[in-house]
């Protein structure tokens, strides 16, 4: 065997490097310095997540299983740095007592879980995507029961584990139809022989397709599971789930789209996702009107975000593509520092709707000015870079010219309007409501603080910085070569 | 270098003087007034010093459709730049929001709770309008129109009065549902741009292509007519403006009225008529009559209110349906007149609400039939009230009587039943001006004294006289010498009108 391909996947094995440290510190280290471990797997991390940063060699690896290019390096990287973020959030809620004796078990799960993300995202063979897409799946199961002590978390681990189960086993249906029709299961072989086939069991195959990644992605009808899982879950796991699963749903979703199915027969997968969509927008955004527990509002408000983050895959271009990418990066930032803030005050006080946000701008005025970023960012509000990321994701869908996507995109845009509103209450709660119960001055934790800080910069620069948009585009071009045969 | 550009520094010193409020301290009143009031002079002077550029550009035989043109290339994959430059048009408008938020300042002098989170908003807000009215590129424009809209949200709800929970909400709502329109609009336009597939953002360029299809611009102009209309206070989507005005605290409804529904007659016509004209000419009968309504139905609102900000708010939802009924007029006399009334408007009502505000900070209430004898009481409140009345009813010598002059002359060119019965329509909205005018001017100002705790009320403070002198001197400027910003203005128009009849 040729061990020079493992150079080919720098940032998996970078990963699980960083794994294996943990894992040895986690294991060999003595109980006086556990408490260190958050810190150490943060540094280590944040030392990685640069690393990944110096542009890698591309390529493919072993038989064509990987492949790596430009596109699926930024992927990553923007993975990468949601983790950090949410590493930061984490590390003071797992020095609490409960977690004594599962600290390192919360890193390693959490670690593993984004490699299998990796693999998701990097696999030109669906076998290696469903490693990839189980290794993703299931040990976040384990980290949404991580709070043993209370009902919900119990809840949301079995409603998690059942849900990723059933949908992966919907995906696997779906894969196999693909390789009765293709007789391959190699990205590229499969594309070849599904060009211009129109047959009743490749759009049957699709439809499974993205039932299993939809339910990833918590795309309607396949979200039921979302509110339930994300009120439940601790609140650093529902951040990863929400922001880093997510998009590296959306991410895979959209290499496999790019490389497979995009040439295949493609108004059958076009029109499925254009009603997908507008669920998922429409249903997310009218539910999450009428929450009161913010997790649970987030976790609507997160489902339609997840509508708009289609609206790049049906775009099916490469500036659809960037569009989608940039727009993850945005909504990871936003997302994280929404749950930074909710993480802060629920560690401390235990506290979680709407109604104790009261006045929160009296005594906490950087946590609620956080807040407000972070809704006006995800409300689509300039100068923040919620408002570059809708504009550029609407711009990349109606490049398609058609009128339907016009509609679309109207659609969408109405649905923003909805979900300012809801964003807008919260910012009403903080700065514009009284109470004089509201929660006393908090002393947030350097990790959390640290962590807004990053999230908050990141709102404010990313959608002025331009750079960054414009790499992106540059670095799609790697991934959009079936697209473009359209 | 960006920096040599003028224009941007209208963007840039709003932002410093966030950022010199940020630094200060939340309990140093005086700090923040003086950043305040520095802050806004700097933009008033270099308005003035604009104008003053402008006027030798065009005196040494500069024709150009704009000047201080410059392009800095910002989104290359979209082809998006912050391109800056200026017409007459833009010149006027910068100039009336320089004055109007250097008033608003002013009239913001004793603001509660909060001074600095009041003025960190507020010149947020400035750096919108201002970057608007800078702005030609479609992006760059939206962008900064947002960032004008939602400081609104927490200006009225934060510092606002009655029932500023439901305004502050419907407003945004409102406001932002017609920018959803809108962006759509503008991608629209943007990728039909130029035939040959290089898209572009920049208004003139895109102007210079006339490659939008018709039967785009069929879908395309209500859109972009509505977006912009929405905020102008356009009927049937003018219900927030009331309820907006009368909650939003002194400053911020005078610059609402006074600048920021301007940005809604200011949009129509740079972007929708400009770039759409076909369009324009189909569909402009259609929003005329909307127009019309607003004008005759919102000065008759005004007449049954007895809340004094309801009052100015329904006047304002008429005069403002004044300036987009002139714009859709499309002859250079009657778009000329809009944007006199853009001015006139924008001085009057922003006086009117100062006046307002000065008076509920004494006497608690804003119910006219609370109220009366304030002549005697505060005679210099009482006086620049009857002069804004005066101005808002047309009165010789003020600006709203050159404004309205102007633009029913133009309407009246033409030559079409249609044009004529909505002209005449229209003007008979001055008689209803009066009618509720001088009725408060009566009740209010010049009636028995309803409240002898009244009596013990004190006149205008040093802050208050200077932001009410300002803004009496201003429409005295603008009614005395009309020729002045007519002269300025009206070359701008030509490329519009050219558009539009070509397209015919």
């Amino acid at each position: 065997m040729d061990y020079s391909q493992f150079l080919l996947m720098p940032q998996e094995v970078g990963l699980l490097l960083v794994f294996l440290l943990v894992f040895i510190y986690d294991t060999f280290m003595p109980q006086r310095s556990q408490r260190a471990l958050p810190v150490f797997t943060t540094v280590l991390f944040a030392i990685y997540t640069a690393i990944c940063f110096v542009p890698c060699e591309v390529g493919s690896a072993f038989a064509g299983m990987i492949e790596t290019n430009q596109a699926t390096w930024a992927m990553k990287n923007i993975l990468n740095v949601g983790m950090l973020i949410v590493l930061m959030q984490a590390a003071k809620w797992t020095n609490e007592e409960f977690m004594r004796v599962r600290r390192g078990e919360f890193y390693e799960l959490l670690l593993l879980t984004l490699f299998g993300m990796f693999l998701m995202i990097s696999a030109r063979h669906f076998l290696l995507f469903v490693i990839g897409l189980e290794t993703a799946s299931l040990p976040i199961a384990c980290l949404a029961a991580f709070e043993k002590k209370r009902y919900e978390s119990h809840e949301a681990a079995a409603k998690y584990v059942f849900t990723a189960i059933f949908s992966s086993a919907i995906f696997l249906l779906g894969i196999s139809f693909v390789y009765g029709i293709a007789g391959t299961l190699y990205y590229n072989d499969i594309a070849t022989m599904i060009i211009g086939q129109k047959s009743t069991l490749l759009v049957v195959a699709l439809a499974f397709v993205i039932a299993g990644v939809g339910f990833k992605l918590s795309l309607v009808p396949f979200h039921q599971w979302t509110a339930d899982v994300y009120q439940g879950a601790p609140t650093a796991v529902t951040a990863y789930l929400s922001v880093i699963s997510k998009g590296a749903a959306a991410f895979s979703f959209l290499v496999i789209m790019a490389q497979v199915f995009g040439a295949a027969y493609s108004t059958a997968w076009e029109w499925m996702l254009y009603a997908v969509i507008i669920l998922t927008i429409t249903i997310g955004n009218l539910f999450a009107m009428r929450q009161h527990n913010l997790k649970r509002f987030l976790a609507f408000s997160s489902i339609s975000q997840a509508g708009y983050i289609m609206l790049g895959v049906i775009a099916a271009n490469t500036l659809g593509m960037a569009s989608m990418m940039y727009y993850v990066l945005v909504y990871v930032f936003s997302n994280l520092a929404a749950f930074g803030v909710i993480a802060a005050i629920e560690r401390q006080t235990g506290k979680t709707t709407t109604d104790d946000y009261n006045g929160l701008f009296k005594t906490n005025p950087w946590l609620s000015f956080t807040m407000m970023l972070a809704m006006f960012s995800l409300g689509g509000i300039p100068p923040f870079a919620g408002f570059f990321s809708k504009f550029f994701i609407f711009v990349g869908a109606c490049k398609t010219g058609s009128v339907a996507v016009y509609v679309l995109v109207l659609i969408a845009l109405v649905n923003t309007i909805i979900s300012l509103y809801y964003y807008l209450l919260v910012v009403k709660a903080m700065f514009i409501r009284q109470d004089d119960c509201a929660i006393p001055t908090l002393k947030s934790s350097c990790g959390e603080r640290a962590a807004m800080i990053v999230c908050a910069l990141g709102i404010i620069l990313i959608g002025l910085a331009s750079c960054i948009y414009t790499s992106l585009t540059e670095y799609t071009a790697a991934i959009a070569n079936i697209f473009s045969q359209i | 270098m960006i920096f040599d550009n003028i224009l941007i520094y209208f963007a840039i010193v709003p932002l410093l003087t966030l950022g010199g409020l940020a630094l200060c301290n939340n309990k140093g009143i005086k700090a923040i007034r003086a950043v305040a009031v520095t802050g806004a002079s700097v933009l008033v002077a270099l308005a003035l010093y604009l104008v003053k550029l402008f006027l030798d550009a065009r005196g040494a035989g500069d024709t150009s459709e704009m000047i201080l043109r410059s392009d800095y290339m910002w989104y290359a994959p979209l082809n998006i730049k912050l391109a800056l430059g200026v017409d007459g048009v833009s010149v006027v408008m910068i100039l009336l929001s320089a004055f109007i938020v250097l008033t608003g300042v002013f009239a913001s002098w004793k603001i509660n709770p909060l001074p600095k989170q009041f003025f960190l908003w507020f010149f947020l807000l400035s750096t919108g309008v201002f970057g608007f009215f800078i702005s030609i590129d479609l992006f760059t424009m939206f962008m900064f129109y947002e960032v004008a809209l939602i400081p609104m949200y927490l200006l009225i709800g934060i510092w606002g009065s009655g029932n500023k929970n439901y305004s502050a909400m419907k407003l945004t709502l409102m406001l932002m549902g017609g920018s959803a329109f809108l962006m759509l609009a503008l991608i629209g336009i943007y990728f039909h741009s130029a035939a040959d597939g290089n898209y572009t953002m920049n208004i003139l360029e895109i102007a210079k292509n006339n490659a939008v299809p018709q039967s785009w611009q069929l879908y395309l102009f209500p859109m972009a007519f509505v977006g912009f209309g929405v905020l102008g206070a356009m009927f049937p989507f003018h219900t927030w403006s009331p309820d907006g005005h009368a909650s939003a605290p002194t400053a911020v409804s005078m610059l609402h009225a006074g600048v920021l529904m301007k940005l809604g007659g200011y949009g129509c016509f740079r972007i929708a008529i400009y770039l759409m004209p076909y369009a324009a000419n189909v569909i402009g009968p259609v929003f005329l009559t909307l127009t019309g309504i607003s004008i005759v139905y919102g000065a008759f609102s005004a007449c049954v209110q007895t809340d004094l900000k309801y009052i100015n708010a329904y006047s304002s939802v008429s005069h403002c349906g004044m300036v987009l009924f002139a714009i859709l007029m499309f002859n250079q006399t009657a778009m000329t007149g809009a944007v006199l009334q853009m001015l006139s408007h924008g001085l009057m009502t922003a006086l009117f609400f100062a006046l307002i505000g000065m008076i509920y900070g004494r006497t608690h209430t804003r119910d006219i039939r609370e109220m009366g004898g304030m002549m005697q009481i505060m005679p210099y409140l009482g006086v620049g009230y009857v002069i804004a009345g005066l101005a808002s009813l047309g009165l010789p010598g003020l600006s709203g009587f050159v404004a309205e002059m102007t633009i029913f002359f133009g309407s009246f060119e033409h030559p079409d039943m249609f044009h004529r019965v909505f002209t005449i329509a229209g003007a008979s909205s001055i008689v209803i001006t009066a009618v509720y005018i001088l009725r408060v001017v009566g009740k209010l100002l010049f009636g028995a004294v309803q409240n002898e705790h009244h009596r013990e009320l004190t006149d205008a403070s040093w802050d208050e006289r200077v932001a009410t002198a300002v803004l009496i001197v201003c429409v005295a400027i603008i009614g005395c010498f009309p020729n002045f910003f007519v002269n300025i203005i009206t070359d701008s128009f030509l490329p519009v009108v050219d558009a539009l009849k070509n397209a015919m």
